[in-house]
């Protein structure tokens, strides 16, 4: 008579398994953290002399407490401020009120006007984080959409969409994202 | 008389579920490489803003995170508070939050490390600009204000 081996039970592995796997579901996240990505300026240093910086060439974006914006000494409505940081970093038409631009060339470019335009944004203390953010967001798309214009133009495709460091690069270079925050200020307390 | 007999018995075949926990354990593998485990529990409420021009965070190893919001609890006030690890922090507790951060890094990295501001939405900008002088103080430069992708309107 064969003798019958007592075979291992294994159905209750796979209810073990589900409750491993419903543990790792309930103790992770798989958000992928997205976010505007910036960089700070060193701190002042106090025995350098403030850079004069001509009129013309600085966009003024004020934030205050009530989230108004006043851009270049004027009220304006945040749907307007990407196409007006455009036209300034731009100048397309070279007019004396907008940045002066200097040649400069960029491997890869060739000679490119780089405009000398710096946005400097201001805020309140009493701004809101969704206003300051929605303001960092126009500017970013301004540039963006320039560097997207620019590539299309040079490389036939979009900035995001670059493959080539090198070009990455000399798009960089050739339209700098420079967005000055100034020095915070007490006006008027909180 | 049937010309066919039928079997006395008619046992239907079980499924073999032999290979289920196979199945269920790739599963498990998978979620555990693209997941990352939950450091810290939120003491504060974050709601991020919505933007469209957001980036991806490279390398998630070399980001720390300063929450900043509303108690959940409200015996803790409605003021906005930062959230370090697991506890309430002030503005001074930046800096060595900052450097522990790094040593805990391989030194090759350092300067790689990225600070994400996790803000609710509602809050004023004065603690934020705080924490940003702060940060320019310690000399963590690399920012990432954290955002909802928004889908762009218009």
């Amino acid at each position: 008579m064969k003798r019958s081996r007592p075979e291992l039970n294994t159905g209750s592995m796979a209810d073990i398994s589900f409750l491993l796997l419903t543990f790792f579901l309930l103790t992770s996240s798989i958000d992928t953290d997205l976010g505007i990505l910036r960089r700070l300026p060193p701190p002042p240093d106090p025995t350098q002399e403030q850079a004069d910086i001509k009129k013309r060439n600085i966009f003024t974006v004020l934030v205050n407490k009530n989230d108004d914006l006043l851009v270049q000494g004027r009220p304006m409505d945040i749907s307007m401020l990407k196409a007006a940081a455009k036209e300034f970093i731009a100048n397309p038409y070279n007019s004396p009120d907008l940045p002066e631009k200097k040649s400069e060339y960029i491997p890869g470019l060739g000679e490119v006007e780089i405009s000398k335009g710096v946005i400097s944004l201001k805020n309140d203390r009493g701004t809101s984080y969704k206003m300051y953010l929605k303001v960092q967001n126009e500017l970013t798309a301004a540039f963006n959409e320039l560097r997207d214009e620019l590539s299309v133009q040079r490389f036939g495709v979009k900035f995001s969409q670059l493959s080539n460091q090198e070009y990455i690069d000399a798009i960089q270079k050739a339209i700098p994202m420079s967005i000055s925050e100034a020095e915070p200020e007490n006006v008027g307390g909180k | 008389m049937p010309r066919f007999k039928k079997s006395e018995k008619r046992a239907t075949p079980g499924i073999n579920t032999g290979s289920m926990s196979d199945i269920i354990f790739m599963f498990l593998f998978f979620f555990m490489v693209i997941t990352t485990i939950r450091e810290s529990s939120l003491i504060v409420r974050v709601k991020v803003p919505q933007a469209t021009e957001v980036a991806k965070l490279e390398r998630k190893s070399l980001v720390s995170f300063i929450y900043v919001g509303q108690p959940t609890d409200s015996r803790y006030g409605t003021e906005s508070r930062i959230q370090l690890n697991n506890q309430f922090a002030t503005v001074a507790d930046i800096r060595e939050f900052i450097t522990r951060e790094r040593e805990a890094r391989d030194e090759v990295d350092r300067p790689l490390l990225t600070t994400s501001l996790k803000v609710d939405e509602e809050t004023r900008m004065g603690i934020v600009t705080d924490i940003k002088q702060e940060l320019r103080q310690v000399g963590a430069f690399k920012i990432n204000y954290s955002a909802r992708k928004a889908v762009a309107s218009k």
